[in-house]
């Protein structure tokens, strides 16, 4: 199977997810250029982590016009798995394909850190080979990532148990110590009602191997190539 | 023409600059500071000379781009 990853300019954690996808995992991966609107017939989509256009104005306000984020919305249009990580995340925000919004971090400090996210669902390709209230150690890496939603929103995503993952202890208590960066319900990850996009803030693509400190995020890949290889 | 746009976090979305801010302003001894916001200000210059069409786009721009309507609230002003 085919990995597209998707290369903003300021991106900087392409080549960590190409790395994944394609040393760690063996499989097939692509750059793709944000100028470019051909996914080259990719069976998955990852928006990396980096500083896209800068971050100038917003986190992802202006990566969300570049041209490959139209050929993404079809692809996801048509349930084709999409995963945003950090910087990524904040682009599907922008652009819609998720609810909600990022504020600073109320440390108003950049992050970067180990930290325990719990899986709170599994029915998402990203999460497969999860299992509900699975703690998974994931490096963060980020000055943004305090989720935001009005209450309604929030109310919408518990209902529809869109919320994927939460940010907890290791033990997976969900408490407010655990919770890095003041996000709204501990919220770490998230998925669209259709479920075939999801966006996290910590970097499952850093966690893949044991010698960075940790492989806990090899699940979510291997989850993805599981979901693609029975759709 | 110019158009001046002031980008403001909505009421029901926590500031932690300005909090922090705010106490900064406090410890300086700003007691009478109760508190800050913080927000982003954009001046367009605009080829229109007509103060509606003015507005209208730069109304459009800040819908599209300059705002994000799940977190933050604009005002316009026109300079004549």
């Amino acid at each position: 199977m085919k990995f597209a990853v998707v290369t903003f300019p300021g991106s900087n954690c392409d080549q960590d997810a190409y790395h994944a996808a394609k040393d760690v995992l063996g499989q097939q991966a692509e750059y793709i250029w944000h100028k470019d609107t051909d996914l080259k017939g990719a069976d998955v989509v990852i928006l990396p982590g980096g500083f896209a256009h800068g971050d100038y104005l917003r986190c992802g306000a202006m990566a969300r016009f570049s041209p490959v984020m139209k050929s993404v919305q079809e692809f996801a249009a048509k349930g084709g798995p999409v995963l945003g990580i950090c910087n990524g995340f904040q682009v599907l925000l922008e652009a819609g394909l998720l609810p909600g919004a990022m504020l600073r971090n109320v440390s108003l400090k950049f992050q970067c850190e180990h930290v325990n996210i719990r899986v709170e669902q599994t029915d998402t390709p990203f999460t497969g080979a999860c299992r509900v209230g699975q703690v998974l150690s994931i490096p963060i890496a980020h000055g943004e990532g305090n989720y935001f939603a009005e209450p309604d929103v929030i109310a919408r995503l518990e209902a529809n148990r869109q919320i994927v993952f939460r940010y907890s202890t290791a033990d997976g208590r969900v408490i407010d110590e655990a919770n890095v960066n003041g996000s709204l319900e501990n919220i770490a990850g998230l998925c669209n009602e259709q479920r075939n996009v999801v966006g996290l803030m910590p970097h499952p693509e850093r966690a893949c191997e044991s010698i960075l400190g940790s492989a806990d995020g090899l699940v979510m890949f291997e989850s993805v190539m599981k979901a693609v290889a029975h759709a | 023409m110019r158009a001046r746009v002031f980008v403001t976090l909505k009421p029901s979305v926590f500031d932690p600059q300005g909090r922090t801010i705010a106490e900064a302003l406090h410890s300086m001894g700003y007691g009478g500071v109760e508190d800050v916001r913080q927000g982003k200000y954009f001046e367009l210059d605009l080829a229109t000379t007509e103060a509606a069409n003015a507005k209208a786009l730069a109304a459009e721009v800040a819908d599209k781009l300059l705002a994000n309507p799940v977190i933050e609230s604009y005002r316009i002003e026109i300079e004549s």
